[in-house]
């Protein structure tokens, strides 16, 4: 699965994207088991309510399932305009 | 309906040449430009656009296209940049274009509402004294959706 991060989510992991092997069933177990490799992760996934989540370039929410899902893309609320 | 994201600057005038010519029938066309501001006093050097390449597009297109069944609208353009901006570059465009003027400001309205909360681009401000800032997402455009 590729995991794209973006704006400061992707400062502070470090890397604009990745490939993830994962068995979680759902964002929010992918994203805890993020956080439990380092703390640069736990760092970005500190406060969920800053983040939002797209699942194949839709918005998504973090207790949707990630059945057949190929991109996760994590990023704080957008500023376009 | 057309949208483009990309780095370079586009030409307003040009551009909404372009767009009236091709909606000669409509009889009313809105255009909306965003500017890089200077909010404070020159403390501002640049303005910089990170995007989601892919979504962008897609989501953009679907708020184009929800705003086209919503109203009657002859025509539809959202122009976004991304990339490094100085102040008092143009940032984006939208236009629209309906019989009545109703229906091509509402529309222009729900574009610029939608896309600054719904496409997935971010803005950083490059101060001129060093450092830099993400801009945060104000509930106040949130709050903007709900009246749509």
């Amino acid at each position: 699965m590729d995991i794209l991060y973006f704006a400061w989510v992707r400062e502070r992991i470090g890397l604009p994207r990745e490939q993830v092997q994962t068995t979680a069933a759902t964002v929010n177990e992918l994203v805890a088991e993020l956080r439990d490799r380092e703390e640069r992760y736990a760092a970005a996934f500190a406060d969920l309510s800053a983040l939002r989540v797209a699942l194949d370039q839709e918005l998504s929410e973090f207790d949707a399932p990630l059945d057949g899902v190929r991109e996760v893309a994590f990023f704080p609320p957008m500023t376009g305009g | 309906m057309r949208i483009l994201v990309q780095e370079a600057p586009f030409e307003l005038g040009a551009e909404s040449d372009a767009f009236a010519a091709g909606v000669a029938g409509a009889g009313a066309v809105v255009t909306f430009t965003g500017v890089v501001r200077d909010a404070d006093q020159g403390g501002l050097q640049a303005m910089e656009i990170e995007h989601y390449p892919g979504m962008t597009e897609k989501a953009l297109t679907a708020i184009a296209e929800e705003a086209c069944k919503r109203w009657s609208l002859a025509d539809a353009l959202v122009i976004h940049r991304h990339g490094r901006l100085a102040p008092g570059e143009r940032i984006m465009m939208v236009a629209t274009a309906a019989r009545h003027r109703k229906d091509a400001f509402e529309a222009a309205e729900y574009l610029m509402d939608y896309l600054k909360s719904r496409a997935p681009f971010w803005k950083k401000e490059i101060l001129s004294g060093g450092g830099a800032d993400w801009v945060a997402a104000k509930d106040a455009d949130e709050d903007a959706l709900k009246r749509w």
